[in-house]
């Protein structure tokens, strides 16, 4: 049994059946890939286990918890954190503050009203923040304000949100895309050594194949929302099915 | 100091100051001189300055931190109003009660608004909430009657019950009069007049205490937003989506938000019935709403100071500007010969006395087109302009040197 366990999920958009009968199950403490063509539903699924959207059909199990239903704080207080594939930030807010607003998330849970209290003098919090920031290398923007932040940077602080929550599922959506060659090698590292920590799943979608192939375990492709094979990387490569989907968009 | 960094402490320091000051500062023209009438500093004005910066104050919690603009509030003003009323009648004369009741009256009612109107956001809130202040309104001035006194409106009367111990302001007053909201005994209206030279000061009690209340509810204001509450309802504002997904609801924040800010308005109500005891329903009307809206947004909407400003500035213009009438121009024009002097005044008469509002409205537009943080930014770009000029001489001086060299 995995953590998660997707059952015969399917969700249809008006005459669009973005996910069909779609199966997944991810191994606790290991980095689960997905990819596939664009609009293959790989983000409509990761929508599903997050509760963005509420599937038509099928179960989503998360560590024994039916994950229907709840609302997406719910979710996150289970311990699911995503990434999403356009920046999900804080734009108005500083680099610093939008890393430690996760950090109360996780400290007070799903609501405190402390008004008297002063963020300035949560010093618990601000190490905790500045720890994170100083991972994804961001540690000197911590003062900026993030919507002055270039793509790859703002995606960084998301990772570096999800990351302060030490989230027992993180979900990927494209986490390299926007970025600089030595910030997506940055990118692999920085989840490669979280990765080699053993304490947290990942589920990545993700087009580079660089990235895909240097973390995942299990890889599972996904074309016209049905999952086509699940395999590990190295049976990936060549394989017959995966050529088929992509029809040579990318060197698998 | 008090919790504060030091930057908010020496701002608290400076809204003290002014408010101690005010009497002073808001008179600056010599009595019989013929600015007299420029002057601010009496009773009932001043305490309109302060209430309404409390009901701005509050209102910016709710929208300067979430975003979330109620078109509503008058409606909490009125219900802290007519709380507070009630108390002066039933309970004592006494201030004291009625300001603890309407607050807790209009946190009251604005949990229920809120509760509701929170399920939507963005102009469907906006517009729920001018909806239960238009039915709040209708209510007291018709079915209501029986609570509100309907379009008569609310007085304290010679033989209202009073049922608290002589002490404690309760039962009738001594001369056979109608009593006067006090304080332990002393009245609001109780006034003393200083003139210096020309110059005459009125200090008020009324006035001390709606500012010591004032100062307390900047106070508070002030620790909400440097608070895990406040940045949790500046992150609603940037990315409510986000926070769902970091695992926070937002429905409580919301809606405690909302009840703070309800108890704002429901303490200036209060204040309000406290100083002149009496109250109609068109406390509530939604100009009353849109006029704190004004407020805010005129002095700098998420600022701490901007909407006390504001409020300020508009009940400035609202008593002061629309007293200005024919006279006063030809008196101001009559340097000019007879057939200039006709033209000045026609051209200048439109935007004074009455036309009060044609100013408020091009100063509006003016500031949300040109300085789209209100007069807080304003000060800012003026302090910026005058510490750059201040930096350049330097740096000029510096450049005359290097060649000396
Ligand atoms: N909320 C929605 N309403 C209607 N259609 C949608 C919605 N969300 C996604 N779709 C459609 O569902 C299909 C799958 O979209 P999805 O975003 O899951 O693809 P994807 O695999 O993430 O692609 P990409 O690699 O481009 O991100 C697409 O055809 C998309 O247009
Ligand atoms: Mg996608």
């Amino acid at each position: 049994m995995g953590i998660l366990e997707v059952k015969n999920v399917g969700k249809r958009f008006g005459g669009l059946q973005a996910l069909s009968e779609v199966n997944l199950s991810v191994k606790e403490n290991t980095v689960h890939a997905i990819i596939g063509p664009n609009g293959a539903g790989k983000s409509t699924l990761l929508n599903c286990l997050v509760g963005k959207l509420i599937p038509d059909t099928g179960s989503v199990m998360f560590d024994g918890n039916s994950v229907l239903g709840r609302s997406p704080h719910e979710i996150n207080q289970l311990g699911i954190s995503r990434v999403f594939q356009t920046p999900e930030i804080f734009g108005d807010l500083t680099v610093l503050e939008n890393v430690s607003i996760a950090c109360f998330a996780k400290r007070d849970g799903a609501y405190s009203l402390n008004a008297f209290g002063a963020v300035n003098k949560e010093n618990d919090i601000r190490e905790a923040a500045e720890h994170i920031l100083d991972d994804v290398n961001m540690l000197e923007k911590s003062g900026m304000q993030a919507s002055s932040l270039s793509r790859g940077d703002k995606r960084r602080l998301e990772m570096a949100m999800c990351l302060s929550q030490k989230p027992r599922l993180l979900l990927l959506d494209e986490p390299t895309a926007g970025m600089a060659r030595a910030d997506t090698n940055n990118t692999i590292d920085l989840l490669k050594t979280i990765r080699d920590r053993r304490n947290i799943t990942m589920c990545i979608i993700e087009h580079d194949m660089h990235v895909v192939f240097s973390l995942a375990e299990r890889i599972t492709v996904l074309a016209q929302g049905t999952p086509l094979v699940e395999e590990t990387p190295d049976n990936i490569k060549g394989h017959p099915k995966v050529r088929e989907a992509y029809l040579g968009e990318a060197q698998v | 100091m008090l919790g504060l960094e030091k930057k908010d402490f020496n701002l608290l320091l400076i809204v003290a100051a002014l408010v101690v000051l005010a009497p002073v500062l808001l008179n600056p023209f010599p009595e019989g001189s013929a600015m007299a009438q420029f002057n601010a500093g009496y009773p009932d004005l001043m305490q309109r300055f302060v209430i309404f910066g409390i009901f701005a104050i509050g209102f910016n919690i709710l929208f300067g931190l979430t975003g979330y603009l109620s078109f509503g509030h008058a409606a909490f003003l009125g219900v802290g109003s007519y709380a507070g009323m009630w108390m002066l009648k039933l309970l004592s004369i006494n201030v004291i009660p009625a300001i603890i009741f309407s607050m807790l009256i209009a946190g009251l009612v604005s949990l229920a608004i809120g509760y509701i109107s929170l399920r939507r956001s963005g102009i469907y809130f906006s517009i729920l909430t001018l909806a239960f202040a238009q039915m709040a309104f209708s209510l007291a001035a018709s079915v209501l009657t029986p609570i509100t006194g309907g379009e008569t409106g609310l007085q304290t009367n010679l033989n209202d019950p009073r049922i608290l111990p002589g002490f404690l302001g309760g039962g009738s007053s001594a001369d056979g009069n109608i009593p006067k909201p006090s304080l332990f005994g002393i009245e609001m209206t109780a006034t003393y007049e200083i003139s210096v030279g020309n110059w005459l000061w009125t200090l008020n009690w009324g006035y001390a205490i709606c500012a010591v209340v004032m100062l307390i509810a900047f106070y508070i204001s002030i620790r909400i937003f440097r608070s895990p509450f406040g940045l949790m309802l500046r992150a609603i504002k940037s990315n409510q989506h986000r926070l769902s997904y970091t695992g926070l609801n937002t429905r409580p924040y919301m809606l405690a938000c909302f009840v703070i800010s309800g108890m704002y308005a429901g303490l200036a109500g209060g204040l309000m019935a406290a100083m002149d005891p009496q109250v109609g329903a068109e406390r509530m009307q939604w100009t009353a709403s849109g006029e704190v809206v004004l407020m805010t947004i005129l002095g700098g909407v998420g600022t701490l100071i901007g909407p006390v400003l504001g409020a300020g500035l508009i009940k400035y213009f609202e008593n002061i500007f629309s007293k200005i009438n024919k006279a006063t121009l030809e008196m101001w024009f009559s340097f000019a010969p007879d057939w200039l002097e006709g033209i000045l005044v026609s051209i200048v008469y439109p935007f004074i006395g009455k036309g009060w509002h044609l100013t408020l409205g091009l100063m509006f537009m003016a500031v949300i087109i040109f300085l789209p943080g209100g007069l807080v930014e304003g000060g800012k770009r003026i302090g910026d302009w005058v510490r750059g000029k201040r930096g350049k001489a330097a740096n000029d001086g510096a450049e005359v040197k290097t060649p000396a060299e």
